[in-house]
């Protein structure tokens, strides 16, 4: 349990993907312009990447290893995740189509989130039990939402700000990232490794 | 023809400055300039023969499961170059680490594949490939280089700052990253705009 707690704390706070591993960046510059867009990219990232570090732990344990089929492991990542994105998108479609409706449009642009396949390659390197990633995926993607979110309430402020003109878009964004970036490095001592 | 096609990726529709594609291996892997120009390359390499498969075959792929080969396709050779550095130069496959395998899901690989190699004739597409590649290592390589000259005072693994200068360590940590890329971006508005 305890340890369940740390990998939460220390995914969502401290390691969190975003901003100090750089996983998910082409979503958070595109898609952090406004708020609401924003918390539906979230959650849709959250709920597939839960799901997804499951399926890739029992496939990578329970096919892979057994096999020896170390060198397939990208080849089955990426088509996991991509059917998974598929199979998820008609599910919701079928079965709530208010949440459809809120994550629907989201949905097919997360098969080349790259927070997913880096989910899934750090559970392998960092060795954790079914359980453990789980809870990793899912604080990897609630740390996700969390940058997203803050970004997006910067972003919808600089928007109204006088900048100069070179500045103005991406260059600026990348600015505020890194020095949102700053303040997160004030989480680094909340957990010791 | 083929000549402005080529030059396009290294400047004018350059894929990190302008385009902002492939950012997660832009930012992190840039604390060296080693680093940077390794992971551009790894990157060339994946982006030409992908773009040379994709011609080949994009025919006979059905419409509706494109994507899906491509990728699969990409993912074969992110696979052999991820062998191939981990044999031959394992100091850099630590370094770069999981930020290999992660080229699969680089949107400059299946961007170039799905928006021009799949609509172009075969010699086309290789020089576009080529172009998007080398613009995007030398992105990188700038990236590394000043990260790495600003937050560490060498280059190359060469110390070039004099012995007074105090390193900004930041520089070399990920706020540095957005830091110097945000900058970069923004100089290459103000030179476009002239």
């Amino acid at each position: 349990m305890n340890s369940l707690i740390i990998i939460f704390i220390s995914t969502v706070l401290v390691n969190n993907f975003v901003l100090s591993y750089f996983l998910g960046i082409c979503p958070f510059l595109g898609v952090s312009g406004r708020l609401e867009s924003a918390f539906g990219m979230g959650m849709a990232v959250t709920f597939v990447m839960t799901i997804a570090t499951a399926i890739t732990w029992l496939i990578y344990n329970l096919v892979l290893v057994k096999f020896g089929l170390f060198f397939l492991e990208y080849v089955v990542f990426i088509l996991v995740i991509a059917s998974l994105v598929q199979i998820v998108e008609m599910f919701i479609r079928k079965f709530s189509p208010p949440l459809y409706q809120a994550l629907g449009i989201y949905l097919p642009l997360i098969t080349t989130n790259c927070a997913i396949l880096g989910a899934a390659l750090f559970m392998v390197t960092k060795g954790y039990n079914l359980l453990e990633s789980v809870v990793f995926g899912f604080s990897g993607g609630l740390g996700f939402s969390l940058v997203l979110l803050i970004m997006a309430g910067i972003r919808e402020e600089m928007y109204y700000a006088d900048v100069p003109p070179v500045f103005k878009g991406a260059s600026l964004t990348l600015i505020a990232a890194g020095l949102l970036t700053l303040v997160f490095m004030g989480f680094s001592g909340l957990v010791s490794s | 023809m083929s000549k402005t096609n080529f030059l396009k990726g290294l400047w004018k529709e350059h894929p990190v400055l302008r385009q902002l594609l492939g950012m997660c291996p832009t930012l992190a892997v840039t604390t060296t300039a080693i680093n940077g120009l390794s992971m551009g390359l790894a990157v060339v390499f994946v982006l030409f023969f992908s773009s040379f498969v994709v011609s080949l075959i994009k025919k006979v792929v059905p419409h509706q499961v494109r994507i899906a080969v491509y990728t699969v396709i990409i993912a074969t050779f992110v696979t052999i170059v991820d062998i191939f550095l981990k044999a031959q130069f394992p100091q850099i496959s630590r370094a770069l680490g999981p930020y290999v395998p992660l080229i699969v899901v680089n949107c400059i690989i299946l961007g170039r594949c799905e928006a021009f190699a799949s609509k172009h004739h075969m010699a086309d597409s290789l020089i576009d490939a080529l172009g998007m590649g080398f613009g995007f290592a030398w992105g990188l390589f700038l990236l590394g280089s000043i990260r790495e000259i600003l937050g560490a005072g060498s280059i190359m693994g060469i110390t070039i700052m004099p012995q007074a200068y105090n390193p900004l360590i930041v520089m070399i940590l990920p706020a540095g990253a957005f830091l110097v890329l945000g900058l970069m971006v923004a100089i290459m508005n103000r030179i476009e705009q002239k």
